[in-house]
């Protein structure tokens, strides 16, 4: 039963030919299975609080939230040592949200410890493995919710994206991962990462379940300044409006095989899937065109976003001292105190960030690193905006094929001619613009995705480009077929 | 000391008043008991944000608009980032690019003269948590963390201990006049930083300048004022100002020196970047102007105007105006008609030593406007004395009964000529002697008769009156 969508389990839990309490039941037990195979999960939650079946299409419905969010009385670990028994006392915005609509949450997601990283193996409970092949990854940061949704565990999860945290996971579990334009949903209660760029959203099997999350989740918020009124934006209502002579434009540096000369096979079937993907978007009636933006400012992308996401987690990330609230560390001072406990808290990757961070933002670096990176933000942001007046959205392929194997995880932009491919959903955060993943096909038997991102407040329309792809092709609603570990 | 120039620089710490926090919406109290007034916010729970209270800009923009400075067309807030355990976030949120005001000015009053002082900068940002250290172990009161605090900094533009003192004093009664801030140094709300530096009288170059931090109270600021001044001096005197480092030292307030805390060479980079929490805001021009308006009179204007127009003298009216309480006390008693030169004697010769006395303030005062009024109303018509009045004062206050129940007609005076020249013919009757002494030189007996007088009429006779008609009486 939890394979199926959210309308479809409304319906049937309304019409009382299915009760909250076996659905419940049945999801809390598939993840006890999945996390032997996974660690998809920090905490799974064996006895939440039942709720009646309303009006609301996710009451009764179970879900789970990426373990970055603060839920109230629920360990809330951010997938970190440093927060490894942290019970916290309130719940995100987003969360009270699902709450006040009758969602179940049943567990506790995995993610790259406080979402810095994209491979989904920086947990402190340990690597998340891709459902669909043990041995892959599932990219990151929100590793476990993507497993979790893709493995049919629940219609949906929470995740965060402060880069493609939400985005390539999603492609590379074969579901769908949307990011709504950035202050829709409120981030109070999301720990955070890089303020300017994190941005709440969902992690689902079908545009329609991400349209119906989003719905519920948003809202201004007065604990969060950069919320905004979304009143006027029903995603769910809205999501089959006319999409008639609708203009789509790709970025030719990312998509043409001859910028690609050491492509590997994956690769060029990758690309090959997205441009038959075009096709048949074109013949449906849309207009796709390909847009030079410049390689140099393309190239730019991942160091901006090394720069100011770094920056900002290290200030971020200085409340966790253990002096109010974690693990006091040991020492015969206050400095000593605190030296401990991030020493022992923190994995090297999140401390080289730090101290990434730390150097970009020193006195005698801060114009040539920080401010720099935040001119380049605007330029790019300038830069695809200027496209925004002409089209309706961007349409990307996501990452260079399907998921890659664990064994080849770093933490390290690649130097090599795929960066900005690997890289480019950045370009979502820079800008706060909305952006969705959805699945377009197989390679080796691994699911790959594509992507469509468009002007800030402009959620509607880009869901409604993304429902009608959906159902132009065979992926809504599939589920990871579970594996061995061979 | 004298030999040299001393030149000054003042950082103003103060508390503002409001009814929350500046970024969260916890109440904003002094309180003795710890930890009450804490939202999750304040001990930067994970997943906490900022919020904004706009009244606290409010009062950050008036206080700009006062010390005439330049209001930023943007309200943008940074972050300064440091470790310490009384700040839970490990940044405290402040203003570093764009502060509520640059490039002000103000001028104080000084003995016989004016002293313009400018003023670099002001902002708005947050206090941090109070430490309480003991032997072996320190508690944190999370009360403190998050208060709204408005930062000052003045060039370093005054001469002397008197001049600092005096700016201190001028701002500390405009917060308060203007319910900026309760200005309470004994709350711990100003707190300063004090730059001092000396020169040779005529130089070009200013000297090595030493910092002293977080001195709590207008004395201590005018003692280590002093204390710098002398022990730079003595140094200087030596051939020893090299020794004069550019540091940070504090004031100890036991031995009256300043001590060394750390060199300026190991300064802490705040890596100060724009906070992202709070997006900038377009601050309006009508928004600044209806500030503006509702700037009440300051201290400066009032002491004026209660010369000019109420013929104070300068005294009366420097101590009226010193504080916010005693000049609406005194404008509310004008507005009800009063004698402004009566009632600002009654307030400063009694109220203000009853005050004192008790250690009560204004405000808790039985004796309000209307019902001092009665006294004073009474003293001007002649229908008491002034030694009556203060018996009613006294007797008001003590009883807690309006002074109109203590002025009856038994205790009017007696201002009945031909009533009071009765009287002091039978007390020449019985004087004789006294009068023949007094033809006969001693012409201080002039004052027994009017003591007689008085004596007969048990105080109540007009002492003007009776003086008047003795005179005529003993001189004709």
């Amino acid at each position: 039963m939890t394979e199926k969508g959210i309308k479809e389990l409304h319906d049937l839990l309304i019409n009382k030919k299915l009760n909250v309490s076996d659905l419940v039941k049945e999801s809390i037990n598939k993840s006890k299975e999945l996390n032997k195979k996974c660690s998809a999960f920090v905490t799974i939650v064996d006895d939440p609080v039942l709720s009646e079946v309303t009006d609301s299409l996710l009451s009764g419905i179970p879900y789970g939230i990426k373990d970055n969010y603060s839920t109230k009385g629920i360990l809330s670990t951010g997938s970190s040592m440093t927060l490894k028994d942290y019970i916290p006392f309130f719940s995100a915005t987003a969360v009270e949200n699902l709450e006040k609509n009758g969602a179940i949450a049943v567990n506790k997601t995995a993610l790259d410890e406080f979402g810095m990283g994209g491979t989904g193996t920086t947990c402190h409970t340990g690597s998340v493995k891709n459902p669909w092949d043990l041995k892959r990854m599932c990219g990151g940061s929100s590793a476990g919710s993507a497993a979790a949704v893709a493995a049919g565990i629940y219609p949906y999860a929470l995740g965060s994206d402060t880069g493609d945290s939400i985005r390539k996971p999603a492609a590379y579990t074969g579901i769908v991962g949307y990011k709504p334009t950035y202050g829709m949903i409120s981030r109070y209660g999301l720990f955070p990462f890089a303020s300017s760029l994190d941005t709440c959203g969902v992690l689902t099997r079908s545009v329609e379940d991400a349209a119906i999350v989003v719905d519920a989740m948003k809202g201004q918020d007065n604990k969060d300044l950069t919320s905004w009124d979304s009143k006027g934006i029903s995603l769910y209502k809205n999501l089959k409006k006319d999409i008639k002579g609708k203009k789509l434009f790709y970025i030719k540096e990312i998509v043409d095989k001859d910028n690609y000369p050491e492509a590997s096979k994956e690769l060029i079937e990758h690309l090959d899937n997205f441009n038959k993907t075009i096709d048949l978007l074109k013949k449906e009636g849309f207009i796709i065109e390909a847009i030079s933006i410049g390689k140099n400012i393309l190239n730019a992308i991942p160091s901006v976003y090394v720069c100011l996401s770094c920056a900002e987690a290290t200030s971020n990330m200085s409340n966790l001292t253990g002096i109010s609230f974690g693990p006091r560390g040991k020492g015969s001072n206050s400095e000593e105190m605190m030296k401990d406990h991030r020493t022992k808290g923190f994995s090297p990757l999140i401390k080289r960030r730090f101290v990434i961070g730390s150097y970009i933002l020193q006195k005698e670096n801060q114009e040539k690193y920080f401010v720099n990176a935040q001119r380049v933000r605007r330029l790019i942001v300038d830069l695809i905006k200027e496209q925004f007046k002409k089209y309706d959205a961007l349409i990307l392929p996501v990452g260079s094929g399907p998921a890659p194997y664990l064994e080849n995880a770093l933490d390290k932009v690649p130097d090599n001619e795929t960066k900005v491919l690997e890289n480019h959903l950045q370009i979502g955060n820079f800008g706060g613009f909305p952006s969705i993943t959805i699945p377009n096909g197989f390679i080796n038997n691994m699911p790959v995705g594509i992507n469509m991102t468009a002007n800030c407040y402009e959620d509607e329309k880009l869901l409604n480009i993304a429902y009608k792809l959906e159902s132009l092709m065979n992926y809504k609603g599939q589920i990871a077929k579970l594996g061995d570990d061979k | 000391m004298g030999k040299y120039k001393a030149v000054i620089g003042l950082e103003m710490h103060c508390e503002l008043k409001s009814n929350a926090k500046v970024f969260s919406k916890a109440k904003n109290s002094y309180e003795d008991l710890p930890n009450i007034y804490v939202s999750p916010v304040d001990m930067a729970f994970p997943g906490t944000l900022p919020s904004l209270n706009i009244e606290c800009i409010r009062k950050g923009l008036m206080a700009s608009i006062i010390l005439n400075c330049k209001q930023p067309e943007y309200m943008v807030f940074d972050r300064k980032n440091y470790y310490y355990p009384d700040l839970p976030k490990g940044y405290q949120i402040t203003q570093m690019h764009n502060p509520v005001g640059v490039n002000g000015s103000i001028t104080i009053e000084m003995d016989g003269y004016d002293k313009k002082v400018d003023i670099l900068d002001i902002h708005l940002e947050e206090d941090s948590a109070r430490l309480n250290h003991y032997s072996n172990y320190s508690l944190i009161d999370y009360n403190r963390a998050g208060v709204p605090l408005l930062e000052l900094v003045t060039a370093p533009c005054l001469d002397n201990a008197d001049e600092a003192v005096a700016f201190l004093e001028a701002m500390r009664k405009i917060y308060q006049y203007c319910d900026i801030s309760d200005a309470d140094t004994k709350k711990g709300q100003i707190r300063c930083d004090v730059n001092v530096s000396i020169m040779e009288e005529g130089a070009k170059e200013l000297g090595t300048k030493v910092e002293i931090k977080n001195v709590n109270s207008f004395a201590n600021v005018r003692e280590a004022i002093n204390y710098e001044i002398k022990r730079q001096s003595e140094l200087k005197d030596a051939g020893r100002y090299d020794e004069v480092e550019q540091e940070t030292r504090r004031f100890d307030e036991e031995s009256g020196t300043t001590k060394r805390m750390r060199s300026k060479v190991d300064a802490i980079d705040y890596k100060y970047f724009i906070e992202p929490n709070i997006p900038k805001f377009k601050i309006k021009k009508s928004w600044l102007d209806e500030i503006k308006k509702s700037i009440p009179m300051l201290p400066r204007e009032r002491k004026e105007l209660y010369i000019k127009e109420y013929g104070l003298s300068n005294y009366d009216a420097t101590i009226i105006v010193k504080e916010k309480s005693y000049a609406e006390y005194f404008e509310e008693c004008i507005k009800l008609g009063m004698n402004p030169k009566t009632v600002a004697n009654y307030l400063i010769v009694n109220i203000i030593a009853y005050l004192n006395k008790w250690a009560i303030e204004l405000k808790d005062f039985y004796l309000t406007p209307n019902l001092l009024k009665q006294i004073i109303d009474a003293l001007d018509k002649g229908t008491i004395s002034s030694k009556q009045a203060k018996e009613i004062f006294n007797k008001s206050l003590e009883e807690k009964n309006e002074p109109k129940n203590y002025i009856t007609s038994d205790s009017a005076q007696i201002s009945d000529e031909s009533l009071l020249e009765e009287i002091i013919n039978k007390v020449l009757e019985n004087n004789s002697k006294q009068i023949e002494d007094y033809h006969n030189g001693r012409t201080n007996l002039f004052d027994y008769f009017v003591g007689q007088v008085m004596k007969e009429t048990r105080g109540k006779a007009n002492p003007s009156l009776v003086k008047e008609i003795l005179n005529t009486k003993l001189n004709k």
